[in-house]
């Protein structure tokens, strides 16, 4: 007979169950198994970062599939973590758009920061950092995404900064760190300047 | 001549004006769009040939030829529009743009395309990394609902048609065809062998129509504009316009919708401040992001920025990700880095893909430092040309033809490496 339980049983806030119901309400009756994908982000979000395996069987029986299937899935694709994670995952492109731009020196300034390697998660558990293949915004390399933001044309300056800002527990500001507008040229579009000067 | 302001399709692709409806409607959006719908299926599609329009999501196939394929009765099954938003091949960041910043042409281009090819609903397969993109998507639909573009009676239309984000979660795989189809039915994102084709058995199923972002966001100003409105650009069969990504050893990276057929050089000049320490600095150019091969500087001189002109030269417009290296690269590790992507990412399926995309990483690792013998230059080429065209999907293809082209144009510094190592070790 096992006494209290070390892991407490997964169930989902009322406010996550809404927002299940609504994934599973855009696919087809009888079709719910597709919305394994968007549970399992839910559900890693509201443990904090990372999925158990109650987790999982959690969500094979409220979607009705065998816990394997599930398992497969979250284990296929990158973005669910099996471990914990820290409070902001710092995540470093450093596929060949990034890594010409500089992505090395980023690498760097991270693990001097941060004092782990990739992988690693800080002491304190503020930071995992980790190395991931493009992150699709490759005209603002060097890239980094932490959390759900993306942090563009970085320097190690400005990666530094914006670590220790995070550490401060500071608002940092998502998007190009140069001062620039999204993805247009530096210093000012080439082209649309009507459609600009009218916003 | 450059393309003027007035013909680009995108004009809040940087997001300096609101990408909600009242702006977007503003910027032509969602104008007329039930009088489009009211010419018909056949209209519409015909229309869509003839604008021209090639595939913008690397393959280049014909848009309209595409939607004709699906049925035009039902037989019981509903029909289904997906588009592929999993933007994640190397060099490129268009779709991005259109998603956060203009994300009502694609939702009215969903509408429009799900009608012509007679589907029930579009998912919006959206890369799972893209948090902030899916949140514009969502919110961007939830408005177009409540204005009753979407859903029962889209746009007073009389057909019933909705639109829905569905959010991947890292997996490079997840852009070719059937395995986002696989992805969105809750399963790993691995290819299924073709046939059946997804026209015939797609999603759940059911007849299913792949489309990239910028295909299907494209499509509503085609049919506004008119078909020779878009013919009328760019050069036959590679017609209309095109979102280029212009990233690396560039000046001012970034992005920007150009003419189709212009020069790579004068792309590179104008928009992106020309090559970080001029022309003549150029190493070489990826034209069309990391699975098409590279072209050393002689070719970037002069060629045109198009389907049929890169082919030419044995490379590809792919998703039109201009990835530019300037003399100062190691233009070996450049590639290296992308057969590590290709092994991260080929899912495992099939042999040749699985294994060889690590064996070739492996090989392509020891290049870099020299530490290799000749010899294994063209066993290297040999086993591409073994995965090349053996495996369900074409990751494999992706993962050779970097190779192939940097021994096709950078043998010479490849073997240099080598003979430089060989040297060294002898004298220690």
């Amino acid at each position: 007979m096992s006494t209290a339980s070390e892991t407490v049983a997964f169930a989902w806030t009322a406010e996550n169950e809404a927002e299940a119901q609504r994934h599973i309400a855009k696919y087809p009756s009888g079709k719910q198994q597709s919305a394994v994908m968007p549970l399992l982000h839910l559900a890693q979000k509201q443990n904090n970062g990372h999925v158990t395996q109650e987790i999982m069987e959690f969500i094979a029986d409220y979607l009705g599939m065998p816990a394997i299937r599930v398992m497969e899935v979250a284990t296929f694709y990158t973005m669910y973590n099996h471990k914990p994670v820290g409070k902001h995952h710092v995540q470093v492109c450093t596929t060949t758009p990034c890594w010409l731009r500089g992505s090395d020196g980023i690498v760097s300034a991270c693990k001097k920061r941060l004092g782990v390697e990739m992988g690693g998660t800080t002491a304190d558990g503020m930071f995992t950092l980790s190395e991931v293949e493009c992150a699709g915004a490759c005209v603002n390399a060097p890239v980094v995404a932490i959390g759900d933001d993306y942090y563009e044309d970085l320097t190690p300056e400005s990666m530094t900064a914006l670590l220790d800002a995070l550490a401060k527990g500071e608002d940092v500001k998502p998007g190009p760190q140069n001062g620039r507008q999204t993805s247009a040229p530096e210093g000012g579009a080439t082209t649309l300047k009507d459609f600009i000067a009218k916003a | 001549m450059m393309l003027q302001d007035k013909d680009r399709i995108f004009t809040n692709l940087y997001g300096h004006q609101d990408w909600r409806l009242k702006a977007a409607m503003k910027r032509g959006d969602w104008d007329g769009t039930k009088d489009i719908l009211a010419k018909g299926r056949e209209w519409i599609i015909e229309e869509m040939k003839a604008s021209g329009l090639r595939g913008r999501g690397g393959a280049g196939f014909p848009t309209g030829l595409k939607w004709s394929f699906m049925p035009k009765q039902s037989d019981g099954r509903p029909s289904y529009l997906v588009v592929n938003a999993d933007e994640g091949e190397p060099g490129t960041c268009k779709d991005r743009d259109l998603m956060r910043h203009d994300p009502h042409k694609l939702i009215e281009g969903c509408l429009i395309a799900g009608f012509a090819m007679n589907a029930v609903a579009a998912y919006i397969y959206i890369r799972g990394e893209f948090v902030r993109e899916a949140e514009v998507l969502d919110a961007a639909i939830e408005e177009a609902r409540a204005k009753g573009f979407l859903g029962k009676n889209a746009c007073g239309s009389g057909y019933d048609f909705d639109v829905f984000v569905h959010r991947g979660a890292g997996a490079y795989i997840c852009g070719e065809e059937t395995a986002l189809i696989e992805s969105l039915e809750g399963k790993k994102g691995q290819p299924r062998l073709k046939p059946p084709f997804p026209a015939n058995v797609g999603v759940w199923g059911c007849p299913t129509t792949v489309n990239n972002v910028e295909s299907i966001a494209v499509a509503p100003t085609i049919l506004r504009r008119g078909a020779s409105w878009f013919s009328g650009l760019g050069r036959p069969n590679n017609t209309g316009t095109k979102v280029f990504c212009i990233s690396g050893h560039v000046n001012k990276p970034c992005n920007v919708e150009e003419e189709m057929g212009i020069p790579l050089k004068e792309l590179i000049e104008k928009h992106a401040g020309g090559v970080r320490g001029g022309w003549d600095n150029l190493l070489a150019i990826i034209p069309g992001g990391s699975s098409v091969p590279l072209l050393p500087k002689s070719i970037c001189d002069t060629v045109l920025m198009d389907f049929d002109s890169l082919r030419e030269v044995q490379s590809g417009l792919g998703t039109a990700a201009v990835i530019v290296m300037d003399k100062s690269t190691d233009v070996v590790k450049a590639i290296a880095r992308l057969s590590a992507f290709y092994k991260h990412e080929s899912c495992g399926q099939c042999t040749p893909c699985r294994e060889g995309t690590g064996w070739m990483w492996r090989v392509m690792e020891r290049l870099v430092k020299g530490e290799a013998e000749k010899s294994e230059i063209d066993m290297l080429l040999d086993v591409s040309k073994q995965i090349e065209g053996h495996t369900i999907c074409a990751l494999g293809d992706a993962a050779a033809w970097p190779i192939q082209g940097l021994m096709r144009h950078f043998r010479g510094e490849v073997e240099a490496r080598i003979d430089a190592y060989h040297a060294k070790a002898a004298a220690e």
